[in-house]
């Protein structure tokens, strides 16, 4: 995994509540059997004017300009400032692969739900979730001053705006030790193959059902 | 100290514990599917490491599979390739069971893994799937997890997990007729909305869930995830213990007996205490109609669509503006004045034997609407569908002008052909009514089974208990 230590990026907008993974990838680009190439196709039903499929050359597609992240101004945008529930619904980890290979590192938002949230992580990543005092006054930021960008920290677990403001943000402190290093949770669960052997084996003699 | 059922479940599953508390979870059921499989697999391989406990795992091909012309094969090809990648990968890999497409037992994972025994009380179930919810009604700690996790499961058996917060909903007194599981699921998500249990697992409870059947509390569990909740689970009682005797996984003999007293253990103690409880009268939850693009837009069947200039919050104003815009309906219409265009009755949320009972039973001697298109019945699995040709219930369906098809995921997330065109409106037994989420521009109503059945007979919403 790319591991996440800082970033000075451009913020993207997307003012709605319960933004859900059915509109980050739609299903029919699940069907890949790949990890890459979702980008192209991350929020394509609101992205595009006509219906997608796997396999079409998207750069030839219209754009729908009403779409707030076809604007010109938030091209290269590394940082997407989004309200409540964010990446609700289903478990599919190609919603985090879409924006990761869209180019986002982080998504801001007033609440995830559990299981994007979880999933982000495993893929360098960082969801951020701030007050919405804080939120609204970056959406009025974002919109009213051009080229609008973020620094995000995860060391020093802050975000700062351009006039100075740091905004502190929680993270669990195994995720940020996992994403600062890229580390690979397999390998680190490997190191208790033994425990975990010893377990199985004390389960094997206590509910031997489960082991049929 | 009295504990709470999804305590004694934690507890029961803890391999290694770090001190600020994030855990080794031991996985003890692996479902596993084709679309969110592929990508874990291929990272096993590339990193040259083998499964952990190849019989933990039970797959079966449900998302791509068409319903219908299983002679035909699956005519997409990149549906047909991660259909025969999943294939390829349990034959070289192994499984405990493996149905694939056309087998007589494949079906949709959450309706297949229960209905063979493969899904215990007391277990850990996960699968790349956010409705592994559904197992909770067997008291398992089940949800779904990313396709990184799933390779982590595979790799390792475990999963690295912080416990989550508890919260009681708690169903009291007697649920009317024509009343279902489905219908205390969206009252339920109504009332809190579909990030009111983000962060908790939910254990349901009271004298109304107790009297669900296994079928009935697999649609409510399943429906946790809708209301934000990765987990939600019911104590183990007669009615779980009975539904297990003599399922093909199922334990036999002196192992059953020591396995029933095992299970029936799985209840919170008196006096366990939850983060938060929240309560709902029975004899209050009326038949549900969702009438947005998010689970908790909804109302009962005989109110009106809500008006946005009465929401105070601009951003929900917003948001529910943009629902009815998508919807296609105006604010203070009556719900039952909402014409149809389909009827979808499937789903790991309702595609099992009693779903297609108490459909059947509004649709018996009735016929679809004229301006009803397409009223589709598929069946959750091979064994439902043979169980219910064998009570007659297609026959009732096929009479009435319904399709009656292969078992399958197919129109509750439209990946294989069953879909809807561009602005159709479907009464939808299924469990998400977000934008596009049965095919682009299409618009999902969430209903029980009973609910969708009636509204494909009026040719618009109805009041099932003025059916029955």
């Amino acid at each position: 995994m790319q591991a996440f230590t800082k970033l000075d990026g451009l913020v993207a907008p997307l003012d709605r509540n319960n933004v859900d993974t059915d509109a980050i990838i739609p299903k029919q680009f699940l069907k890949s059997i790949k990890r890459s190439g979702f980008g192209p196709n991350a929020f394509d039903e609101w992205r595009y004017m006509d219906h997608g499929e796997p396999g079409m050359d998207n750069s030839k597609r219209p754009l729908n300009p009403n779409f707030v992240l076809n604007q010109q101004r938030y091209q290269g945008a590394s940082v997407l400032l989004t309200r409540s529930n964010f990446g609700c619904g289903s478990s599919r980890e190609h919603a985090p692969w879409a924006l990761l290979d869209y180019g986002f590192r982080v998504v801001i938002a007033e609440s995830f739900a559990d299981i994007f949230f979880n999933n982000c992580f495993k893929n360098g990543i960082l969801p951020i979730v701030l007050p919405k005092a804080e939120i609204d006054a970056l959406f009025g930021l974002t919109e009213y001053t051009p080229g609008f960008k973020l620094v995000v920290d995860l060391e020093q677990q802050k975000v700062v705006r351009p006039d100075g403001h740091a905004i502190p943000f929680e993270v669990d402190a195994f995720r940020r030790e996992c994403l600062l290093n890229g580390w690979d949770d397999i390998g680190l669960t490997l190191r208790h193959a033994d425990k975990i052997k010893a377990f199985e084996e004390r389960r094997r003699a206590e509910q031997p059902w489960l082991f049929s | 100290m009295p504990q709470t059922l999804y305590d004694k479940l934690w507890q029961n599953h803890v391999v290694h514990e770090e001190a600020d508390g994030t855990a080794l979870i031991y996985i003890d059921r692996h479902l596993v599917h084709e679309v969110t499989s592929p990508q874990a697999f291929e990272g096993l391989k590339l990193a040259g490491r083998k499964p952990w406990r190849v019989s933990s795992i039970v797959a079966t091909a449900d998302h791509n599979t068409p319903t219908d012309h299983w002679e035909e094969g699956i005519k997409d090809p990149i549906s047909r390739q991660q259909v025969e990648t999943l294939d390829a990968n349990i034959r070289e890999v192994g499984a405990l069971a493996y149905w694939p497409f056309k087998d007589m037992r494949q079906g949709i994972v959450h309706v297949v893994g229960p209905e063979n025994g493969a899904t215990l009380p007391g277990m850990t179930v996960v699968c790349g799937d956010s409705h592994t919810s559904t197992h909770g009604a067997f008291a398992c700690m089940a949800h779904g997890i990313g396709t990184s996790e799933v390779e982590h499961v595979m790799a390792t058996q475990c999963l690295i997990q912080k416990k989550s917060k508890s919260m009681l909903i708690r169903v009291e007194g007697k649920l009317g007729k024509g009343v279902t599981g489905k219908d205390v699921a969206l009252a339920i998500i109504g009332k809190i909305g579909t990030a009111g249990g983000t962060g908790y697992a939910i254990e349901f409870g009271g004298s109304a869930i107790r009297g669900l059947s296994m079928e009935g509390r697999m649609t409510l569990c399943n429906m946790a995830i809708e209301a934000g909740a990765r987990m939600g689970f019911v104590a183990v009682d007669d009615t779980t213990i009975n539904y297990l005797k003599d399922r093909p996984f199922s334990p036999k003999g002196e192992t059953w007996d020591k396995a029933v007293a095992y299970w029936r253990t799985l209840k919170s103690d008196e006096g366990a205490c939850f983060d938060c409880t929240v309560d709902l009268k029975a004899e209050e939850i009326q038949p549900q109609v969702t009438w947005g693009t998010s689970p908790e837009m909804v109302v009962p069947i005989g109110a009106t669509v809500p008006d946005p200039a009465k929401e105070a919050d601009p951003v929900k104003r917003e948001g529910m503006e943009r629902a009815l815009q998508y919807m296609g309906l105006t604010p203070n219409l009556e719900i039952k004045k909402i014409a149809i265009d389909k009827v979808f009755i499937g789903s790991c949320t309702n595609s099992r034997i009693e779903d297609l009972r108490e459909a059947a039973a509004v649709v018996r001697g009735r016929q679809k609407a004229a301006n009803v298109k397409l009223a589709l019945v598929v069946p959750g699995s091979g064994l439902v569908k043979r169980q219910a040709e064998a009570e007659g219930l297609d026959k009732i369906f096929v009479a009435a002008g319904f399709e009656w098809r292969e078992p399958g995921c197919s129109m509750c997330l439209a990946m294989n052909a069953d879909r809807l065109e561009p602005g159709e409106r479907c009464a939808s037994t299924s469990n998400r009514n977000f934008e596009g989420r049965q095919g682009p521009g299409g618009r999902t109503h969430l209903v029980s089974p009973a609910m969708a059945a009636a509204a494909g007979i009026a040719g618009h919403f109805a009041d099932v208990r003025d059916i029955l």
